[in-house]
């Protein structure tokens, strides 16, 4: 890898992500609602129709059911659709084509039929849009087998998880916190692929495993400098795919911490933060000196007023809080 | 709310009496004020508190004998509203059933078995089954007063007792507590512990005539030993050599924060104790000997504190006054080095060609291989005996 760097955004990350894949693969194309001539609802695809054009830069109806379903039909005929749905809410619509197609089709085939499906998506609160725009739902996707979940939360990520999920022959989900999109910061000019089958720690430390992902891990990064002025040095993962979940990295992390704490923007029940709490359970229980704790967003519907919707999602000094709680054993 | 319970002030003790309290219900306390007197075998302890907070309500009386482990005393820690409490008569019934149940005499509950409610981490459960620790004995310090590893650590280590049996005084092996304490310690730091051994004759006619000058403008109270000198050349050594200052847990050796000396102490009604002074590197030598005299005073007295017994980051053994030429002792873990001065004794010296005689002593080091190698060892003695040459600078 070259060490030259450019500036740039999570969001013109992505685009370069897409951008690189339909100029690598002819059988790549973009479609959702706004994406092509109102360059995407988040300006992901801006300027994308006018270099490819309208076969593969694709405006739908206001379907999704109706988009994915065509997406996974386009993906078992042979060709490579990137789905873009605007938010995680409105994937609901398209469940069924989700849940009861993309991720059972192979099984349902005896194998004949694999779908090379990628499903792009924004995530997360944070942004004033209320409680039907403001969901993190990517935990509850991690539920289902027969697809994948990645959660992107760096610019490295943004940029090089999409053609391994274009190459993946199994549905890919991709979760984009809409927090993320603004994000500034460098990346190697020559950026590209990345692994995707493995969580990555983004700070090493000896007092607490801080298991986060996506919009979340930015603030986690921001308690361990806090923490550190306390003495206590955590340790931060970022899981990255939800589904699979790299449980060897969290349990080597919980095995040489004895502690963890989850801050996951899901809410608390039933919730992937729920999920790793009992992988660390069965895999490193006489490892842990103190019960594993969670940071998740309070379960209400999300609220509109600024300091309400604040106050409902992780934030630092709770994150900082619970792990001192975790440390030393008390807030 | 947290419960102040009987802490194991070394692992020869399975029950304490109260003797006194130094604290009332509502007196505000902060970490490190000694808040009760209790009767052990080693004598009476001062213990102190890790926490601050109030005194919520004082569980058990003076006079009363209890288990290690048992509730002693309700704090309510700061930062946390006081709840309403019932009259201390009828303390929370799940708390006052609690104590009841600590304050029942252990009976013939398996070893590991905890008494009421006690909370273990399953780290500390593992840890105290490789060190050998039974948790009854172990005060909890973590979330809700649960043991974690680290309390079951240092539970180990007060465990270990008291360092250096000289194979002299083997032969008073007898089955009492302490003395048994010391021969598991010693076994486990001779069977896990690669011990090497140097030796160096340092010349003690400087320290010794600074010594004579310094005294001779001292009032007899205000009048340094020349063990201060050692000890506190040791600390400023392990200072400028940090491999022999610290710890072997966990299979990697951990420096310690600070130089703390532990002293063997020998005991008159038999054991050895090896209580530690704190941060002798900073201390002047008015300050040492002071610290010193408290110490050897208050532990012959039986009057240690609980900090003190589980502290030190090397150990200084001085045979001297027992007619030993030279002492090569056994560390005391999970400590990695033990220094040893035997007796002063008058040689015969040369120096640029002529013959005359000096007060020399043999300063030993037994270190742990697995941290330092006799290079890093030899060159600690040579430190020391540098500093041991220009004593006005100690």
């Amino acid at each position: 890898m070259s060490t030259e760097k450019i500036k740039t955004t999570y969001r013109d990350a992505i685009r370069a992500a897409i951008r690189e894949a339909l100029l690598r693969d002819e059988r790549v194309f973009l479609m959702g609602e706004d994406v092509g001539r109102y360059g995407g609802c988040f300006a992901v695809s801006k300027g994308l129709l006018d270099e490819f054009g309208p076969e593969r830069i694709r405006d739908t109806p206001l379907s999704e059911s109706a988009f994915v379903g065509a997406g996974i039909g386009a993906a078992m005929g042979g060709v490579r659709p990137i789905v873009e749905i605007m938010t995680v809410n409105f994937s609901l619509l398209a469940l069924d084509q989700i849940v009861n197609n993309a991720a059972t089709i192979l099984h349902m085939s005896g194998g004949q039929f694999n779908i090379p499906l990628v499903i792009r998506m924004t995530t997360g609160a944070g942004r004033q849009l209320a409680a039907q725009h403001s969901h993190s739902l990517e935990g509850w996707y991690a539920h289902i087998p027969g697809i994948k979940v990645l959660t992107p939360a760096t610019l490295e990520d943004a940029r090089g998880m999409l053609w391994p999920a274009l190459e993946d022959p199994d549905p890919v989900l991709i979760f984009e916190n809409g927090m993320l999109y603004n994000m500034e910061g460098e990346l190697a000019a020559d950026a590209g692929a990345v692994d995707i089958s493995k969580a990555a720690i983004r700070r090493s430390g000896k007092h607490v495993s801080l298991i986060t992902y996506g919009g979340t891990l930015f603030k986690t990064l921001q308690a361990t400098e806090e923490l550190a002025r306390e003495g206590i040095d955590a340790e931060v993962i970022d899981l990255r795919a939800l589904r699979p979940l790299d449980t060897a990295t969290i349990v080597e992390s919980v095995s040489h911490t004895h502690r963890a704490v989850i801050v996951d923007e899901g809410w608390r029940s039933g919730s992937i933060s729920a999920e790793i709490m009992a992988r660390i359970m069965e895999h490193a229980f006489y490892e842990l000196d103190a019960p594993v704790a969670r940071v998740c967003s309070a379960e209400v519907p999300m609220p509109y007023p600024k300091h309400l919707e604040d106050a409902a999602i992780p934030q630092v000094p709770a994150i900082v809080a619970s792990a001192r709680r975790v440390v030393t054993g008390h807030e | 709310m947290s419960e102040f319970r009987m802490p194991s002030l070394g692992a020869d003790m399975e029950f304490g009496t109260l003797v006194d309290w130094r604290v009332k219900s509502g007196d505000r306390i902060k970490r490190g004020d000694v808040v009760a007197l209790v009767e052990t075998e080693k004598g009476v302890i001062e213990v102190e508190i890790f926490e601050n907070g109030v005194i919520d309500s004082l569980i058990v009386q003076p006079g009363q004998k209890v288990p290690v482990g048992a509730t002693l005393a309700i704090v309510r820690s700061d930062g946390k509203t006081a709840e309403v409490q019932p009259a201390p008569a009828a303390a929370p019934p799940s708390e006052a059933k609690a104590a009841v149940e600590e304050l029942r005499p252990a009976t013939v509950a398996p070893p590991t078995e905890l008494p009421g409610r006690a909370r273990v981490s399953p780290l500390a459960r593992k840890r105290a089954q490789e060190l050998g620790v039974e948790l009854s004995a172990v005060t909890g310090t973590g979330e809700a007063g649960s043991i974690t590893a680290s309390d079951v650590e240092k539970a180990a280590a007060a465990k270990q007792g008291a360092p250096v049996a000289p194979p002299a005084s083997a032969k008073g092996l007898d089955l009492q507590a302490m003395r048994r304490v010391i021969a598991a310690a010693m076994a486990r730091s001779k069977r896990e512990i690669p011990h090497y051994y140097l030796a160096t004759t340092i010349a003690m006619s400087n320290s010794l005539n600074w010594l004579a000058a310094e005294n001779a403008k001292r009032t007899v109270t205000r009048r340094l030993l020349y063990s201060a000198l050692l000890i506190r050349a040791v600390a400023l050594a392990a200072r400028e050599v940090p491999e022999v200052n610290g710890f072997w847990i966990d299979g990697a050796f951990k420096l310690a924060d600070g130089v703390h000396v532990g002293v063997a102490i020998s005991l008159r009604q038999g054991g050895l104790i090896n209580p530690a002074i704190h941060d002798v590197d900073k201390k002047s030598l008015d300050e040492l000997m002071e610290s010193m005299l408290d110490l050897v005073n208050r532990a012959r007295s039986g009057h240690l504190r609980s900090s003190e017994l589980s502290d030190g980051t090397i150990t200084v053994t001085n045979l001297g006054e027992q007619g030993v030429a030279s002492v090569f002792g056994v560390i005391y873990p999970p400590q990695v080095a033990l220094v040893g001065f035997g007796k002063l004794i008058e040689r015969p010296y040369a120096s640029n060609g002529l013959l005359g005689a000096r007060p020399m002593i043999e300063a030993t080091l037994s270190g742990d291989h697995r941290v330092s190698d006799g290079h890093r060892g030899g060159r600690f003695l040579l430190v020391v005996d540098r500093l041991l040459q220009a004593p006005e600078k100690l």
